[in-house]
């Protein structure tokens, strides 16, 4: 019991003095994770919508795999994008193993399916003549697309969620893609896993505090507004 | 006549393989109230969006005023103006909404604030401005997309079935209130409904639309009297449809030989001499039988009840008469006549109200 009440009162002296660059990492959690979010967004929003709006052959398998890349075991991706960017990989040149780009790209790829599903299935909760409706009142392409994300900014809203606490709890992909180094690529969790296995239970519980919070507090921010929203 | 606002030429629309919508030609003129009717699946609501420039044709175009729609649709749709059954209003509120089409043309907030506002009044609205969407009955919600329409102040209004969704009263109050401004505006409408009491209220021309053809446009009062084919004669309402044989032909008044009997019809134009004859139930008079005939009604027939169906204010009632011949009276006057089923009952019906569909161009015969 000691280990866990010493671990706990030594993380708060942590959180308060700042100690093992503890904001520094959160930091840079906030950073990559958000990076990768924004661009799972715009790309998810274009992927979703082009499934939602349109028919084609193969629309079912594509939400199939859009379905089966928003349960992605975060280790493949790792392992996915590490061989792309291994200095022997295709993509080698670009030099940019073990640095918080590469773990941009690969939480970007979990992130992104996460989103088109949520996107799609926002979209696809519409009424389809709400399109029409909207083309016939004399909005131009973009307008209507504008007007029914806005529409569906509730569950959108629930992807940002989804994508965000997708990416800043995955480590094994941060871990292969960015190599935990101190001060360029060590983010919460990897720092967590290196705590750990150092036997450093409290800046440990410290980091996993943090964690918390930040997922919290992006999921209060947003639940408020889903609230206010509603109640309008 | 003028020339046609908008028009089809022929239009063929296919979805997967099979054909939805086939209209050779169609013009819709300015100021006019275009009635479209048909029964449900008769592709009405495909033949609206093709107009709407919401659904291109698989073959053929849509004109504007006389010239192809091609490359500038979302021009032409910012001049017209369309409601559908759903009210479809955006999770804002009832004045923002109202607003709309105004903000997508970018019309400046004050002057779409004003006009939204004043057709929010028009439909008895005003005071449900700051609502949200959620809040709203079905007919306030389909009275804010009238208003919506009409804030455009469109050049062509294209209804589809905006009455489907509501209770009788409300749809009789809208209906009411729909004429009023309709007339007061004169904007070249089409009014899409599988109510031909609807059609026959709003329109001052009526398309028939059966199985995604049009088989009939022209005034109202023509399409309902005279239709084209049995088809066309059912769904607007001609109830009793025996075929005759003519047997004589005197100065416009030809005379028929229907099971056995023979009945008097004015005729406008030629007479072929298998004929299908038509009356709608309305025209049909009912009196006892042995009473003295007083109406100018030349053809009367003996016959006996075989059915009474009522409903609400008004019954329906079948004589055989060799042939079924289908009335409609009040259910005051049934009352008073003191029929039922087995009756013996004279029925009458002017010359004029019957109506003669050459055989040969019946549809669906083999």
């Amino acid at each position: 019991m000691d280990l866990i009440w010493d671990g706990i009162r030594e993380a708060f002296r942590i959180l308060g003095t700042g100690d093992y660059s503890i904001w520094e990492i959160t930091l840079r959690s906030l950073f990559i994770s958000g990076s990768a979010v924004a661009i799972s967004l715009v790309i998810g929003i274009a992927v979703g919508s082009l499934l939602a709006f349109n028919e084609f052959p193969g629309r079912n398998l594509a939400f199939t795999l859009v379905n089966t890349g928003m349960g992605l075991p975060p280790v493949v991706v790792g392992l996915m994008v590490a061989i792309m960017l291994w200095r022997s990989g295709p993509l080698g040149q670009l030099d940019l193993i073990y640095t918080p780009l590469a773990m941009i790209i690969a939480q970007t790829v979990i992130a992104t399916p996460i989103v088109t599903g949520f996107t799609a299935a926002a979209l696809r909760s519409l009424s389809p003549r709400l399109r029409s409706q909207l083309y016939a009142l004399g909005a131009s392409r973009l307008q209507m697309l504008w007007l029914v994300l806005w529409e569906a900014k509730l569950p959108l809203l629930a992807a940002v969620m989804a994508g965000f606490g997708g990416a800043v709890s995955e480590i094994g992909a941060s871990i292969m893609v960015g190599g935990n180094l101190a001060g360029e690529t060590r983010v919460l969790t990897t720092a967590v896993v290196l705590e750990v296995s150092r036997g450093e239970f409290a800046p440990a519980i410290a980091l996993s505090i943090v964690l918390l919070a930040l997922i919290f507090a992006v999921n209060l921010i947003l639940t408020t507004v889903q609230q206010q929203e509603q109640r309008s | 006549m003028s020339q046609a606002k908008l028009s089809l030429h022929d239009v063929w629309l296919k979805r997967r393989g099979s054909d939805i919508l086939q209209v050779p030609h169609l013009d819709v003129f300015p100021g006019e109230v275009l009635a479209v009717i048909g029964p449900n699946g008769a592709g009405k609501t495909t033949l609206l969006m093709v107009l709407a420039l919401l659904e291109r044709p698989s073959e053929g175009e849509a004109l504007f005023e006389g010239a192809s729609v091609r490359g500038r649709e979302l021009s032409l749709r910012r001049r017209m103006a369309v409601v559908f059954q759903e009210a479809l209003l955006l999770r804002r509120s009832v004045l923002e909404n109202v607003a709309m089409g105004l903000e997508l043309r970018g019309v400046p907030r004050r002057q779409r604030r004003e006009r939204a506002l004043r057709w929010m009044e028009r439909f008895g609205i005003a005071h449900l401005a700051r609502r949200g969407p959620r809040n709203l009955s079905g007919g306030e919600a389909q009275r804010a997309s009238l208003a919506r329409a009409f804030a455009l102040e469109p050049e062509v209004l294209l209804l589809d079935e905006p009455f489907g969704g509501l209770d009788q009263p409300t749809r009789e109050a809208l209906l009411e209130e729909l004429a009023g401004v309709l007339a007061e505006t004169g904007v070249t409408t089409v009014f899409v409904t599988h109510d031909r009491d609807e059609a026959a209220r709003l329109g001052h021309r009526v398309a028939v639309l059966l199985g995604g053809r049009l088989r009939q446009v022209g005034p109202v009062a023509d399409v309902f009297a005279a239709p084209v084919d049995e088809e066309v004669a059912a769904f607007v309402g001609v109830e009793t449809m025996v075929p005759a044989r003519a047997v004589g032909d005197a100065g416009g008044l030809a005379r028929l030989e229907v099971a056995g009997q023979v009945i008097e019809a004015v005729v406008n134009g030629p007479l072929a001499s298998d004929v299908l004859v038509c009356l709608r139930p309305e025209d049909v008079v009912l009196a006892p039988p042995d009473s003295i005939m007083t109406s100018s009604a030349r053809n009367r027939l003996a016959g006996v009840v075989t059915r009474i169906v009522q409903a609400g204010a008004q019954a329906r009632v079948t004589v055989d008469c060799g042939f079924p011949l289908v009335a409609v009276v009040t259910r005051q006057s049934l009352e008073e006549l003191g029929l039922g089923v087995g009756d013996r009952v004279a029925a009458s019906f002017k010359a004029s109200a019957v109506h003669l569909i050459p055989r040969s161009q019946r549809s669906g015969e083999r």
